[in-house]
């Protein structure tokens, strides 16, 4: 029956993972993530969690940049969205349960709205766009007292769900780890299917996609949606985790960085988020150390050593903008591709 | 049914500031017919084609679609309606696989939405399956482009780039398909290929199609009908034959001396 056949090769061929090898790696990686906080410290686990949350911003990010091509310098704003929706929700009594996706939703219509200008504008206009919708939100956050506290910021209430207390941190870890790769399937399934093709196609040749019946701005606004869905679930969680928060915590600064983990991991990739989180995270960690080792060492120059870690990324950004556009995902896939055949590599 | 008009145009004008692109020009399609459109560069043949594909709004005349009026309509509506177009300058997305070009041809088509599609489920998985099938069985085998389904468009030499527009313009099962200058560019053995595939299209298919083309030879060879545009004006219509011989046409497009030979 070779219909039956042709099917069942089509099905293999669709599928996420080609090879057990892949399967395998990533059954581990999970695992390790799922019993690291066994034996990592309290300040590991924090960070892991501050991880997650990142990961699901920058997937968020990477949908409407990286996949729709539509830069946004505006993305914390969307989280900063979700984070006070959540906290508020939660003031007034609503179970985490529904605080939680409609962080999500209100993100998504808030970007949404913000998005109405890409019926008009696109690349770097629409980037200054969103940076209109960054400083609009900011103030809102800032001057709605009421609301949001203000300037003064708002305690966050600690969400529970069934048995699980999210001040706890540990179950805050987990609690992130699965929404991590809840988004990371969730990036991955959009991309296959139609309505992330319609994504790339805009992203690619807008004229081309509009020819083959693609409704351009209706993609356009639906990619500003996700991106900030993703962005108000990242925020309810980053709430979660500082337990106040301030319309500091969501600044033009904070979009940049975003915007910055998803170059160096690689727009357009599935998995640029991850790279490009995790890159982040370690470089820091790193240079971390290497300031308070400098200040120790030479005390009467302290001064000199505060903007290492500003000077530092802006230079990995630069360099990687030049000598890796792609990001760590394309740089991954051609090293992986040598593996291959070495040592044929020819 | 056979004289059927599927496209009829009529007395359309369109300019850009001083530039008369099109001017007055009236001409159909019939249903199941090859016809092509040539004429010298700068004519007005790719103003025509985005005419009728809306990305240009005429300033006068209309474009008849199977007795609707579709001037105004929005681009992204003309898909819908059946009409598929290639692009002289290749206009795929490059980024992506040959087999995502063409799945992308079948959008409109395709009912998933976002929801289904963020688990990949249920419809999703359904229509994803059967036009994955389709294609492979279908356009992939017709235009032979199996052995490079899995690659990057981008990566590829232009001939075979020209043969996914083509596919991809297939795969929106068009019942007219606009090709603008399909072979431009490619050397003799390309040129019959896709003269070959634009004919099984026109009668396996039965899929009437609009020809934009430079080389004489084909378009003598492969179409039933032909319109001649010189300075945004028709010149002349008529059966292939025929404009061998009108005079206006050997006068204005091949020149005084110049006689009609096939690359073919
Ligand atoms: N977007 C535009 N803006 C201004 N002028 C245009 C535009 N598009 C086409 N034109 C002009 O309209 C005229 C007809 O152009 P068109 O592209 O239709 O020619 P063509 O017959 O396709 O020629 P070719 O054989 O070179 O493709 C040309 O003079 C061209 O400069
Ligand atoms: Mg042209």
């Amino acid at each position: 029956m070779p219909a039956g056949l042709f099917h069942e090769n089509y099905r293999n061929d669709e599928r996420i993972f080609q090879t057990c090898f892949v399967k395998a790696w990533l059954i581990a990686f999970l695992i390790a993530c799922a019993l690291f906080p066994l034996i990592g410290s309290k300040y590991m686990i924090s960070i892991m969690t501050e991880v997650g949350i990142a990961i699901i911003a920058c997937h968020g990010l990477n949908i409407l940049t990286g996949f729709t091509g539509q830069i946004s310098l505006g993305h914390a704003a969307f989280v900063g969205v979700g984070a006070y929706t959540c906290s508020i929700l939660i003031g007034q009594g609503a179970p985490f349960i529904i605080a939680l996706p409609m962080a999500g939703a209100m993100a998504a219509l808030v970007g949404m709205i913000f998005g109405i200008p890409s019926l008009r504008l696109r690349g770097l206009y629409l980037a200054i766009a969103t940076i209109a919708a960054q400083f609009i939100i900011e103030f809102t956050i800032r001057r709605w007292d009421s609301l949001t506290g203000g300037v003064e910021g708002m305690y966050v209430e600690p969400g529970t769900l069934g048995p699980f207390h999210f001040d706890n941190r540990l179950q805050l870890y987990y609690l992130t780890f699965v929404l991590a790769v809840a988004a990371t399937i969730v990036i991955k399934n959009i991309v296959r299917a139609r309505s992330g093709r319609a994504f790339v196609a805009i992203r690619d040749r807008y004229l081309a996609a509009e020819v083959i019946g693609v409704h351009v701005f209706k993609y356009r606004l639906m990619s500003f949606a996700v991106s900030s869905f993703f962005a108000g679930i990242a925020g309810a969680l980053l709430a979660q985790y500082l337990e106040v928060i301030t319309h500091e915590s969501f600044t033009i600064h904070q979009s940049i960085d975003y915007l910055a983990m998803c170059i160096i991991g690689g727009l357009g990739h599935v998995l640029g988020g991850i790279y490009g989180v995790g890159f982040w995270f370690i470089l820091e960690r790193i240079l971390e150390v290497v300031t308070t080792n400098l200040n120790t060492a030479f005390p009467d120059h302290i001064t000199w050593f505060v903007s290492i870690k500003e000077i530092v990324f802006g230079c990995v950004i630069v360099l990687f903008l030049i000598f890796e556009p792609d990001g760590l995902a394309a740089r991954w896939r051609t090293i992986r591709a040598y593996w291959k055949l070495w040592p044929f590599s020819y | 049914m056979d004289s059927e008009k599927i496209i009829e145009i009529e007395d359309l004008s369109l300019a850009f500031g001083g530039i008369q692109a099109l001017n007055g020009i009236s001409t159909r399609l019939m249903k199941g017919e090859l016809s092509a459109i040539i004429g010298p560069n700068g004519a007005g043949k790719t103003c025509l084609l985005n005419c009728i594909s809306r990305f240009y709004t005429p300033q006068k005349g209309r474009v008849i679609y199977k007795g609707d009026d579709i001037t105004h309509l929005p681009t992204h509506a003309i898909a819908k309606l059946g009409i598929a177009r290639t692009f002289q300058n290749i206009e795929l997305f490059k980024g992506m696989t040959v087999l995502d070009n063409i799945k992308l041809g079948r959008h409109t088509f395709l009912k998933s939405g976002i929801f289904s599609d963020i688990i990949y489920y249920g419809r999703t998985i359904r229509e994803e399956l059967k036009l994955r099938k389709e294609i492979e069985e279908k356009i992939i085998d017709l235009l032979e482009i199996e052995a490079i389904r899995k690659q990057v468009v981008g990566t590829l030499p232009y001939g075979f780039q020209k043969r996914v527009e083509l596919a991809r313009a297939l795969a929106m099962r068009p019942e007219v398909l606009l090709l603008d200058e399909p072979m431009a560019g490619m050397n003799l053995e390309e040129t019959e290929d896709m003269a070959r595939f634009i004919l099984n299209v026109n009668s396996m298919w039965g899929v009437s199609i609009i020809l934009v083309e430079h080389d004489m030879g084909v378009v003598m060879d492969i179409s039933d009908h032909v319109c001649v545009l010189e300075f945004g004006r028709k010149i002349a219509e008529g059966p292939p034959a025929d404009i061998q011989k009108h005079p206006q046409v050997i006068r204005a497009y091949l020149g005084e001396d110049q006689k009609t030979h096939s690359r073919l």
